[in-house]
């Protein structure tokens, strides 16, 4: 039974991925029998191209992916550069956590508040220092056409997300003693942390910083907020068609979704090839042996812009909160001037259903993923197994695919199963999101249980059963929780698969963020996003106290 | 106690390390002349290694309370930061790095004042062998034997021309065979370039076979 249960996993995850991927790939040649397109053709293709904007929008999808990708990565190294081995890394960690479990969308509608030209910066710095007293009009500050205010809304997700995986990298690294040792022999502290840590953290941050450019090139949810419209980035183009009525749109949205696919794959062999030049051209450096240089005084230049973009991001949750209890702002007020509970009272219709429906989604797909993932790891701790670096590339796959290259094709594999916007098919395409993270985040843990409590349980006489539900799950109890709450928090915050596999008609609080977004009601998109925040948080609150509570007298423990 | 000058050597004067309330050394003065092997021995929390970090610049000053000097060939170097200090450290595990090869590893030692690559690569091989490590410049570091890689770890510190060495048990990963044989060698190599010594341990062994002062904390 155990034993089928690691087949039993890829299939969940990695069929959706690879029946979506061929269930675009086809369309965007022409095959289409859903929709009466048979013949296999070039023509979505041309339609594509010859789309008036279509230069502008890859040009667009490029420079917003190479970008973002390249200042997360030098931001996250910058900042971790700076502040590991000092007292306040942990606090900064702390500190990024809400930006971790907030979703996209919501940082992205909160920087909206932030940056706009009515936003809260223009606000807080008028009339007194820009003399305006109503929004001025000419001042284009989000959904510019470079895109960089996009950018800037997957620098607050993706640094946070890069500054994790560094900090959990540095724990298997002599980091300390690396560069004390290169200090001695004359090295600046800059220069050592760059030379000796860094190449050793790298392949353990490879596979989050691909996660990382796949997601900067496909980005839809914070596009739809922060990114210029006309034209927009090639997978909201994608997105735009494939919610065209006319379905014939279908056949070159396929073709802009795989063309997606394809940007994303040059750009992870790009960077695989980039990293065995820059290993080789490392090491020539590294044995020049120059005890200081550029990056004593690079490093600490650009942790301050790293560090101010952090903070916006953290403004940005902020002025989530304020509207959403704002009864009267008016321009140039740096505070509301009312506050009141209106827009909650108002929302609360629209947000119970929605809510009710994100909380029931999340709970479904994250039981399921721990269900399984734990199933895996029991299987693989009783059979002694060594994890295998393969699957970790496999566990990955779902994050490196761009959704807007597979969900369609799910979308339309899921109308022939008559699966199509029920909940078990939402919950089943969140799941191939939820699963990797849950088991990104339990593996490390449940492998590093010491082997012997279960052998020493089992020479007492106890079954395999018993040693796991008596020894493992209780000793396991915190990052079973954390393992939760990240399932929830990557559920909440999935959009496309919501859409796609909902066929539009089930909402959660993410979905309806981004259909209200561009509405002009403030206070009610300050609930919603709000409401996005706070509820992966407190399922982190919950999943650190609640060990702490039940382990109260277990000093190991809790 | 000799308060005269030696030229070349690695000197405390007056050093008090405080942990909160509890003093872990107390006005430490020594003096250890170029080649000698000074050795300081203690209980584990006794306060060696905070000495031995002290010494090399690295003491959390957030954490404990230290005053007193330190004095290379004469130079106080007590305010300046570990990698202006020129203080060697050789620590318990070699700290190889694994990305790099044994004659790179070496490289990242040797100055940079020294330009030409082909005289990099010859002075490399030539403390390869003075350390019995022939032709073992291409080789990956984690396909090495520990005596082996002690050896390496020792001739990348040197490389870097420290004028002063600081052991923090060094010897005690090695098994009882190498590990007198390695202790030699790092004596033998310091009081070939006149290095002054501190040695931290808690082998008896080492502090006799290292027959100089020996402080105890």
């Amino acid at each position: 039974m155990l034993a089928l249960l690691p087949p039993a996993t890829l299939f969940v995850f990695l069929a959706p991925v690879l029946v979506g991927l061929a269930g675009t790939l086809l369309p965007a040649f022409g095959y289409l029998p859903a929709i009466g397109a048979h013949d296999l053709s070039l023509a979505p293709w041309r339609d594509l191209f010859a789309w008036p904007g279509f230069g502008s929008a890859l040009r667009l999808t490029l420079s917003v992916g190479v970008l973002s990708s390249l200042l997360s990565l030098a931001g996250a190294v910058a900042l971790v550069a700076m502040l590991s081995g000092t007292r306040a890394f942990g606090r900064v960690q702390s500190a990024l956590a809400p930006l971790l479990a907030t979703p996209h969308a919501a940082i992205a509608l909160g920087l909206a508040f932030l940056l706009a030209p009515s936003g809260w910066i223009v606000r807080l710095i008028s009339p007194e220092w820009t003399g305006w007293t109503r929004p001025p009009g000419d001042l284009v500050t989000i959904r510019d056409p470079y895109g960089l205010s996009l950018v800037a809304g997957l620098l607050t997700k993706e640094i946070p997300y890069l500054v994790l995986a560094l900090a959990a990298a540095l724990g298997q690294v002599p980091a300390q003693r690396l560069i004390a040792c290169a200090r001695s022999m004359g090295y600046s502290r800059g220069s050592a942390w760059l030379k000796l840590v860094l190449p050793q953290l790298w392949p353990q941050i490879r596979l989050p910083f691909y996660a990382v450019v796949a997601y900067s090139l496909s980005v839809v949810d914070q596009a739809l907020v922060l990114g210029p419209g006309n034209p927009p980035p090639l997978a909201v183009l994608a997105l735009r068609w494939f919610s065209d009525y006319d379905l014939a749109r279908y056949l070159p949205a396929s073709a802009a979704g795989t063309l997606q696919l394809g940007l994303v794959v040059a750009g992870l062999v790009i960077c695989r090839l980039a990293e065995w030049g820059v290993g080789k051209a490392g090491r020539l450096w590294l044995e020049r042996g120059r005890r200081s240089g550029a990056a004593d005084w690079l490093l600490p230049v650009a942790a301050v812009p790293t560090g101010v973009v952090l903070a916006a991001g953290l403004l940005a949750l902020l002025a989530l909160a304020i509207w959403s209890f704002a009864a009267s702002w008016p321009f140039p007020a740096a505070l509301p001037l009312r506050w009141s509970l209106s827009a909650w009272a108002g929302a609360g219709e629209r947000l119970q259903g929605s809510l009710g429906t994100t909380v029931l989604i999340a709970a479904a797909a994250t039981a399921v993923a721990l269900v399984l993932c734990v199933g895996c790891l029991e299987q693989e701790a009783r059979r002694q197994r060594k994890p295998r670096n393969g699957l970790l590339w496999l566990l990955y796959l779902p994050l490196l695919v761009p959704q807007i290259a597979f969900l369609f094709g799910l979308q339309v594999a899921l109308v022939r199963l008559r699966l199509d916007a029920t909940l078990p098919a939402v919950i089943w395409a969140h799941l191939v999101f939820v699963l990797p993270y849950v088991f990104l985040s339990l593996a490390d843990p449940w492998r590093a249980l010491d082997p012997r409590l279960a052998r020493s349980a089992a020479s007492l006489g106890a079954s395999p059963a018993r040693i796991f539900f008596r020894v493992k799950l209780p000793i396991l109890l915190r990052p079973l929780l954390v393992a939760a709450a990240v399932g929830v928090a990557v559920s909440v915050a999935q959009y496309l698969a919501t859409v796609f596999a909902g066929a539009g008609r089930i909402a959660t609080i993410t979905t309806e963020a981004l259909t209200l977004a561009s509405g002009a009601d403030r206070a009610t998109i300050g609930v919603l996003g709000f409401t996005q925040t706070i509820l992966p948080l407190l399922c982190y609150g919950l999943a650190l106290t609640l060990p702490r509570i039940v382990f109260r007298h277990r000093r190991g423990l809790a | 106690m000799t308060r005269h000058r030696i030229r070349g050597a690695l000197a405390l004067r007056n050093v008090t390390i405080r942990l909160g309330v509890t003093t872990l050394v107390t006005a430490l003065d020594l003096t250890v002349a170029p080649g000698d092997v000074a050795t300081v021995m203690g209980p584990s929390g006794s306060g060696k290694s905070s000495l031995l970090a002290f010494v090399a610049g690295f003491l959390d000053g957030g954490v404990f309370a230290a005053e007193g000097a330190v004095l290379v060939d004469g130079d106080n170097v007590s305010r300046l930061p570990p990698e202006r200090r020129r203080i060697g450290l050789l620590f318990q595990d070699d700290l190889l790095f694994p990305h790099l090869s044994v004659g790179g590893n070496l490289m990242f030692g040797l100055p940079a004042s020294i330009r030409d690559r082909t005289e990099r690569r010859r002075l490399v091989e030539a403390a390869l062998a003075d350390a019995g490590l022939d032709g073992f410049a291409d080789r990956d570091p984690a396909t090495l034997s520990g005596g082996q890689r002690a050896r390496a770890a020792l001739m990348r510190v040197l490389l870097s021309q420290p004028r002063a060495l600081l052991l923090d048990e060094p010897f005690s990963r090695l098994d009882a065979e190498l590990r007198g044989s390695f202790r030699t060698m790092v004596f033998d190599q310091a009081r070939r370039r006149g290095l002054p010594v501190l040695l931290v341990t808690h082998d008896p062994q080492d502090a006799e076979a290292a027959n100089g002062r020996v402080v105890m904390l």
